[in-house]
């Protein structure tokens, strides 16, 4: 058999031969972005809490304090990193890794303007769902190596939750994927031009809202790192880089989770008078703000809550809706 | 002008892409097997499902290359994890590795393997140059609803009683206790 006629070794070199340029700055936008964001994210985030806790949030460095996330990341790279003496060396050196990659893999096939996606694939929406997967792999790494309790329970309790908050998820985006016949993120975004998504599935919409919430730990859901019971969750013994991956990959989880709502309920890129980059930008920066006004708004559900609410209310409402929609586009 | 095929051999890609995939996949079922610390054989489990992933992207099926990553490793690795958290704690001394159920363990892989080669070997394996037929998500759905439907049924039939099992199964340990 002539083993360079496989489909897999044509798309390698078509993608050396002609894309590689493209590929080559994609990756390096990608890289430079995933920092610099979650830096501006943690800024946001403390200057939303500061001011809807009445004061004024970090004021400092910076105007408005926007220097202030830069300086913190100094100061995390310069320090120490400590590796308790009773955990597994290896898994504890490797979660941080594991966390990172997948958040920065699904970057990938999101398209940020018709013209600025790194690789278009037919999968791009599965690619997404299975490689945040992988997250919670690593938060289990994480909290089982470390060798202790609060680690440990954090890490349980992610992955429950995630088991949980998975299903309803898929299952809601699996309602707009039979409305548009494509996992490709362009296709969807393309099927919105006149009308967006959120008008025809606003179930749908919700569902995907608070999954994703659950899905990248964020508050009322944050029972993975709660502070006041477990001090950080599963990277309570993490210090210094280490420490500053972790943050890393929770901002940019919730970065992708933002966008992906964009694409699939707000049109993507679509918008009038401006060019689609500042459109995607606004409905993402949009979507986490809200995200991050409901962690400082709601208190957080105990677990026994959170479970039943995912399976007993939110699996049969994923499917009920998936059901209609079936029905209704077969009636049309 | 000098092509990129030129520079480096698609043969030699190709070759090192099928035996990279090969030993993360092998690497993974040993560490699933071979250590004694559970957590390690889930992680190995979810490396060797990692490395199919990656076989199958070599044989161009990006789909099902997605469905594996996210049902076995997303998936059935986390239901593996939650049987373990129903697991002695690791503290406590391992129950010793008892000789005659290494062997029974061996010999039944042993035979499986062999009937497994011998049904590879047997078949006779044609050359094809480009696929046999438009295997998109659209053929492989399609299928599985029209002439592997039985099969499709069954399987969720098994899981359903696999399901209700387990259930049945916690709930007699909870009565009794």
């Amino acid at each position: 058999m002539n083993i360079t006629q496989l489909p897999f070794i044509k798309e390698i070199y078509g993608f050396l031969g002609h894309d590689l340029v493209a590929a080559v700055i994609g990756i390096l936008i990608i890289l430079v972005f995933v920092p610099l964001n979650s830096a501006f994210l943690v800024w946001v985030e403390r200057k939303v809490a500061g001011h809807i806790q009445l004061r004024p949030g970090p004021m400092e460095v910076g105007p408005h304090g926007i220097l202030q996330t830069l300086i913190d990341a100094v100061k995390l790279m310069s320090k120490e990193m400590i590796t308790p003496k009773l955990a597994d060396k290896f898994l504890f050196w490797l979660a941080p890794i594991v966390i990172i990659i997948p958040a920065i893999v699904c970057f990938v096939v999101i398209p940020f303007s018709p013209l600025m996606q790194v690789r278009e694939m037919n999968v791009g929406i599965l690619l997404i769902f299975s490689f945040s997967s992988l997250t919670v792999l690593s938060i289990l790494m994480a909290g089982w190596a470390s060798n202790n309790k609060y680690a440990l329970i954090g890490a349980v309790r992610a992955v429950a939750q995630n088991v949980a908050y998975e299903i309803p998820l898929l299952l809601s985006t699996m309602s707009i994927i039979i409305m548009t016949n494509s996992f490709k993120m362009s296709e969807i975004t393309a099927a919105q031009s006149p009308v967006w998504f959120i008008v025809y599935q606003p179930v749908a919409a919700i569902i995907f809202f608070i999954s994703t919430t659950a899905e990248t730990n964020r508050a009322p859901f944050d029972l993975v790192e709660a502070e006041s019971e477990l001090v950080s969750g599963f990277h309570t013994e993490y210090t210094g880089m280490r420490f500053a991956l972790f943050f890393l990959a929770e901002y940019t989880n919730m970065f992708i989770a933002a966008s992906m709502g964009a694409v699939l309920f707000f049109g993507g890129w679509h918008g009038p008078f401006f060019p689609g980059l500042i459109w995607f930008v606004v409905k993402v920066y949009a979507l986490i703000f809200v995200i991050i006004w409901v962690r400082w708004t709601f208190p957080r559900l105990r677990f026994d809550q959170l479970m039943n609410f995912a399976w007993k209310v939110m699996i049969p409402v994923a499917l009920l809706n998936l059901m209609i929609t079936a029905i209704v586009l077969k009636a049309l | 002008m000098i092509a990129i095929t030129d520079i480096i051999s698609p043969v030699l890609v190709a070759r090192g892409a099928f035996w990279l995939m090969v030993t993360i996949t092998l690497t993974g079922a040993l560490l699933a097997v071979v250590p004694r610390n559970i957590v390690h054989n889930i992680l190995g489990l979810a490396l060797a499902m990692f490395g199919i992933t990656g076989i199958y992207l070599y044989l161009g099926s990006q789909f099902v290359a997605m469905m594996q990553l996210l049902i076995y490793v997303g998936a059935i690795c986390m239901t593996y994890i939650f049987a373990i958290m129903l697991s002695p704690p690791l503290e406590l001394e391992l129950p010793k590795r008892r000789k005659a159920k290494v062997i029974t363990a061996f010999f039944v892989s042993l035979v499986t393997f062999i009937v497994m080669a011998q049904m590879i070997l047997s078949y006779k394996w044609a050359p094809v140059t480009s696929l046999s037929r438009d295997w998109s998500i659209e053929t492989i759905g399609q299928q599985l609803l029209t002439r592997y439907f039985l099969v499709f049924e069954l399987i969720s039939l098994l899981l359903a009683i696999a399901i209700i099992g387990a259930i049945m199964i916690a709930g007699l340990v909870r009565r009794k206790n």
